[in-house]
């Protein structure tokens, strides 16, 4: 018999509103008060995968990213990340998390060289440790020429990779990613692509958010299709499409539950 | 878990920031100091040709054996002396240190009659400068630097005396003994009134806009540009980095408030040589020592701490640098407020309650400070209730940055 699979991440009933401000109202044109972003949401995903949350923009993917980072609280629910709560223990979840997003910059007026050694501190990475890392993913990344040249004056795709590195200084078993190849050229997006796969290869957990469907085809195990906020379908990527292609089955389930693509 | 080192890792970037970038070196140490140095030297140039006695004040002025042919001079420049008694030059003296007599000038008892014996060559005048060994008649005049008034009438005595002397030249001198003729405290002096009554203001105003420009652009303008998310989503403590922002940034504020300070000690001299105030500009002494300065660097650290704290909450209300530095205003004014209380009650206040009240105490202490009017306990209560305020600042900047919707808010 089969060792049972480690479930690195497990969210439990997880929920949130937003209060709607009467400016966001009236852009909107509601006169609804609160948005449910995130409506009762349970999933796993395991040490070893890469699990893709897929819906289209508003469907709520990237606050639960947020949630499971901790950068927000839940309004009812929990994850557990690596067994420590996210409403209990967040400094526990965020010293076992990389997260990368969009939402978060790097200064401008620091190096890659200064920046990695910072958050190696913040995250309680030995020195020697931090400096070998160092070492191994600048050179992974070709930031080593880079490395004393600020950030500010980076291309977008090395800023890019600078960022992805600095969000995994400490090794983490999971890695929290939104949107991944969003804005990047190709050549960077396929870097990228290629160290989640690494990542997984090394026995790490990770979860990404993303609205294209080739990207879940190429690169998830397991795949959670949110729409409004609800997980309308959760499992193995195969076991989901049920024999169609991705595309299809997403479209399939947004018109049973939404009415029709407008 | 979180590094201890955290608290230190986000004070040490925050220094990296400022001292490493030539640009901000420039515009937040540099240019305070040489702005205010190069203004104040200006306005003292324009201060001295305003500062003048009010032509209608007549002097109380007091003189021992007046003679007939000074009194005829002193009376068409503006000067009428009252005649006293040698008996009555303790009490004058107290009088002008007071500041309710303006001047005493003593003449010796045969002033007029050993200079005409001089001038008419006899030497048996009683110490005439013709006979030998014989001494120069000395006239005292006794007056308060301190005083504008009395250091008017003391100008045109003296140059009264002048001519008098130049007449009959070398037969009399002025004030030739050895004895402090102005009767100013060590806290009177020009440079000191000053000191007491400006500088609480001017070092509040610069500490606060100090702490301004550099907290909106750190706390603010990493929410503006997202990188403070960056930090949130680390382990590092809520607390450590509110902390580490307010005390980063108060060394800021306090090099940027020392360039300013020393662009205002280097510009007084010229600010000070102005007609008023009769003091030669490399003269000048301020008479404080160690303890003073020791009390001085004890406030302002307190006072910056509390400034930067306060500043940091209102930016890390606001959603970007220039929303905050438009909430920062109203403080601003505040402060502006409370600084001048230092002009309102000058030479510090005595009440205890009075150094409860945040920043105001330290416009007291300041004031008290310059005047040489302190006493330790008001310094000793001032620094615990700012360092308390502070405290509490760092808690609920700490709240703010666990605080989601003032964080992410859009």
């Amino acid at each position: 018999m089969s060792e049972p699979r480690k479930a690195l991440i497990r969210a439990q009933g997880l929920s949130k509103t937003f209060k709607l401000g009467a400016k966001q109202q009236r852009i909107e044109r509601t006169r609804e008060r609160v948005r449910v972003a995130v409506d009762d949401l349970s999933f796993e995903a395991y040490a070893g995968e890469i699990y893709g949350l897929l819906g289209p923009n508003g469907a709520g993917k990237t606050t639960t990213l947020r949630l499971l980072a901790t950068l927000i609280r839940p309004d009812a629910g929990d994850a557990l990340l690596a067994g420590k709560s996210v409403v209990q223990e967040p400094e526990a979840v965020r010293a076992t998390i990389g997260f990368l997003t969009s939402e978060l910059k790097l200064e401008d007026f620091f190096t890659p060289n200064y920046l990695f050694d910072f958050f190696s501190t913040l995250q309680g990475v030995d020195p020697s440790v931090a400096a070998a890392r160092k070492d191994v993913l600048f050179k992974r990344f070709g930031i080593n020429e880079f490395a004393e040249v600020k950030v500010g004056e980076l291309s977008t795709g090395m800023k890019q990779k600078t960022s992805l590195v600095i969000a995994v200084v400490h090794d983490p078993d999971i890695i929290i990613f939104d949107e991944p190849t969003n804005g990047l050229d190709v050549i960077t997006a396929k870097v990228v692509t290629d160290y989640l796969q690494e990542l997984r290869g090394a026995g790490k957990t990770i979860i990404l958010s993303t609205h294209i469907f080739s990207l879940v085809e190429k690169l998830c195990d397991r795949v959670g299709i949110i729409i409004d906020g609800r997980m309308v379908a959760d499992g193995r990527l195969d076991g989901v499409c049920a024999g169609s292609s991705l595309e299809d089955r997403f479209f399939e389930l947004y018109v049973q539950e939404s009415g029709e693509v407008a | 878990m979180a590094s201890r080192s955290g608290f230190f890792s986000v004070v040490a970037k925050e220094l990296k920031r400022v001292f490493t970038d030539r640009r901000m070196v420039l515009t937040v140490v540099l240019l305070p100091g040489i702005l205010i140095f190069v203004m104040y030297s200006i306005m003292g140039e324009a201060l001295g040709r305003l500062y003048q006695v009010d032509e209608d004040y007549r002097a109380q002025a007091y003189a021992v054996n007046l003679p007939a042919s000074f009194e005829a001079l002193s009376e068409p420049a503006g000067l009428a002396f009252s005649e006293a008694g040698a008996g009555e030059v303790a009490g004058i003296k107290a009088d002008i240190a007071e500041g309710s007599s303006d001047l005493l000038v003593v003449f010796p008892a045969d002033f007029e009659a050993s200079i005409s014996a001089a001038l008419s060559g006899s030497p048996g005048g009683p110490g005439g400068p013709g006979s030998p060994g014989g001494t120069i008649p000395d006239v005292q005049v006794f007056f308060n630097a301190g005083n504008i008034e009395s250091y008017a009438a003391f100008e045109i005595t003296a140059a009264l005396l002048d001519a008098y002397k130049n007449a009959a030249l070398p037969l009399f001198s002025v004030n030739a003994a050895d004895e402090e003729f102005n009767l100013a405290a060590g806290s009177d002096n020009p440079a000191t009134m000053y000191l007491s009554s400006v500088l609480p203001m001017l070092i509040l105003l610069l500490l606060f806009s100090g702490g301004m420009g550099i907290a909106t652009e750190s706390i603010a303008g990493e929410k503006e540009r997202g990188t403070i998310a960056t930090l949130l989503v680390t382990p590092l403590k809520r607390w450590e980095l509110a902390f580490g922002k307010i005390v980063s940034i108060s060394v800021v504020a306090l090099a940027s408030g020392t360039s300013s300070f020393l662009g205002i000690m280097l510009s007084l001299p010229k600010l000070l040589t102005t007609e008023m105030m009769g003091v030669s500009g490399e003269g000048l002494s301020f008479g404080y020592g160690f303890g003073e300065y020791a009390l001085l660097f004890v406030v302002i650290v307190a006072t910056v701490l509390l400034f930067v704290g306060v500043i940091s909450i209102v930016s890390a209300f606001a959603k970007t640098v220039k929303e905050a530095s438009t909430l920062t205003m109203p403080l601003m004014i505040l402060v502006i407020f409370v600084s001048l209380s230092g002009l309102i009650f000058p030479g510090g206040q005595s009440d205890w309650w009075v150094y409860l009240i945040p920043a105001y105490n330290s416009t007291q202490c300041l004031n008290g400070i310059f005047s040489f009017n302190i006493e330790s306990w008001q310094v000793l209560i001032t620094v615990c209730v700012n360092v308390l305020a502070t405290g509490l600042c760092v808690f609920f900047l700490t709240r703010m940055f666990n605080n989601e919707r003032i964080m992410f808010a859009r």
